[in-house]
């Protein structure tokens, strides 16, 4: 079974060189820092800033350059900058390659819910509304079960959804998983130890798999 | 030139009156106009809708604002760091619409570009669609989304001249471009207010034909919201 390191690695293999990718608050978050050496991307903030860089050394940081997350960052060498309006121009017109995001519940039919939780403060959407209904290329990184062994990947979302029928793979603490254009999951991967009996058991929705299924490779 | 300099805040915000629709630039506490809205608060005006994408902190930025309980309506895409704002959500004394932050940031670009409304695919099949028109084209589905009608846009520049011509500074920038498009009337606070001619014509952000009034601010507290750093090897 996965940390949120292991997923944010797992994840990290899937970003190809010349890629623009969106990194959600979170487990995404941490996926920059296993980004292959070698491989070149440009991160976006949708605050308004192409090329991320890191956090900025003690003593330098700047009030006016912040990510999404309200953190200071520094840019890098051909870093650009822009209004919000621009930013989630380029998000819909599919100008970033890849998104990356958190989720409460994703059903079998790519439906993702990771906005509101009934009863509870509901904070707002911020992005997520417009990163899911745009991107091309959209990995989840979710939890597979809840304390209570609770899938939440489930037939239906229970909770209010962020988009339909946008997600098309999800890595978990268990497994990487497609989701099929006609539906449901289709098991590609297992976390390392964890037995295909048990994310079958783990997975309220549809899921495809076969007998054997590769173990992920972490290095 | 026409000149739209105003002395100070106070003059700026002088004819905002109770129950009118304003617009904040910032994102979190990032180029949030800090004099405009102590100005606000000092004139006690009242019943305010405001949009801004967030709602401030507890005693920073739109917080102020809540704190004195002068806003009847938020519209914002993310309120997650307030607890007053929670406070007065959760007993009925403040309304607030959430909406997808791109669709907030278009509706400001669609009243600036002279367009009545846009269609975006943010929201399509969730419970921000609920009422909106829906149209297909090329096979996928959009809302139809209305272009912002707001009484006055309040931004922060960090440089700007006496005709109105903004520069603003790293992601500071957000939501004030668009959001200086938007309004009626529009008044930008900056950190320094130059003579026109001082600033190149090609570095402009925003033109001076969007904004009506202008005045330099001092003091600026710009402060942070989540302080993160690396440490020296």
């Amino acid at each position: 079974m996965l940390d949120k390191n292991g997923i944010a690695r797992r994840i990290a293999k899937e970003i190809k060189d010349g890629y623009y990718v969106n990194l959600g608050i979170g487990i995404p978050t941490l996926v920059a820092n296993y980004i292959p050496d070698g491989v070149n991307v440009v991160l976006q903030s949708e605050n308004g800033l192409l090329g991320m860089g890191p956090f900025p050394f003690e003593g330098e940081e700047d009030p006016d350059m912040i990510n999404a997350g309200k953190q200071t960052i520094t840019t890098l060498p051909g870093s650009s900058i822009f209004d919000s309006a621009m930013s989630f121009g380029m998000i819909r017109s599919q100008k970033i390659d890849l998104t990356i995001l958190g989720a409460m519940e994703v059903s079998e039919n790519g439906d993702i819910a990771n906005w509101k939780i009934p009863g509870k403060m509901v904070k707002g959407m911020g992005g997520a509304m417009d990163l899911v209904a745009s991107a091309k290329n959209i990995i989840v990184a979710m939890q597979h079960i809840n304390k209570a062994g609770e899938s939440k990947l489930l037939p239906k979302c229970s909770l209010p959804l962020t988009g339909v029928n946008c997600i098309r793979k999800v890595v978990t603490e268990l497994a990487v998983l497609d989701i099929l254009p006609e539906g449901g999951f289709r098991l590609i991967e297992r976390a390392p130890g964890v037995s295909v009996d048990f994310i079958k058991q783990s997975t309220s929705g549809k899921l495809f798999a076969e007998a054997d299924v590769k173990e992920m490779d972490l290095n | 030139m026409i000149n739209k300099r105003v002395a100070d805040a106070d003059e700026a915000i002088r004819d905002i009156i109770d129950g009118q629709t304003i617009m904040l630039g910032g994102f979190g506490l990032c180029g949030i106009p800090e004099k405009c809205i102590a100005a606000l608060v000092k004139k006690g005006v009242k019943e305010l809708t405001c949009i801004s994408n967030n709602a401030g902190v507890d005693d920073f930025g739109i917080g102020l604002l809540l704190k004195t309980r002068q806003v009847k309506k938020m519209v914002s895409s993310y309120v997650g760091e307030n607890a007053e704002f929670e406070r007065q959500l959760l007993s009925g004394e403040l309304e607030v619409e959430l909406i997808p932050q791109g669709t907030l940031a278009t509706r400001c670009m669609a009243a600036g570009y002279g367009m009545p409304v846009i269609y975006t695919p943010a929201g399509v099949g969730t419970e921000v669609a609920e009422g909106k028109e829906v149209r297909n084209f090329n096979g996928k589905d959009y809302l139809m989304e209305y272009a912002f009608d707001a009484d006055f846009a309040i931004v922060k520049a960090w440089k700007g001249d006496t005709a109105g011509n903004l520069v603003f500074r790293s992601t500071s920038r957000n939501f004030n471009p668009v959001m200086a498009m938007a309004g009626k009337i529009t008044i930008a606070e900056v950190e320094e207010l130059v003579e026109p001619g001082e600033l190149d014509p090609d570095h402009i952000h925003t033109p001076g034909v969007y904004v009506h009034r202008i005045f330099q601010g001092s003091d600026y507290e710009k402060r942070i919201e989540q302080r993160t750093v690396r440490p020296r090897n």
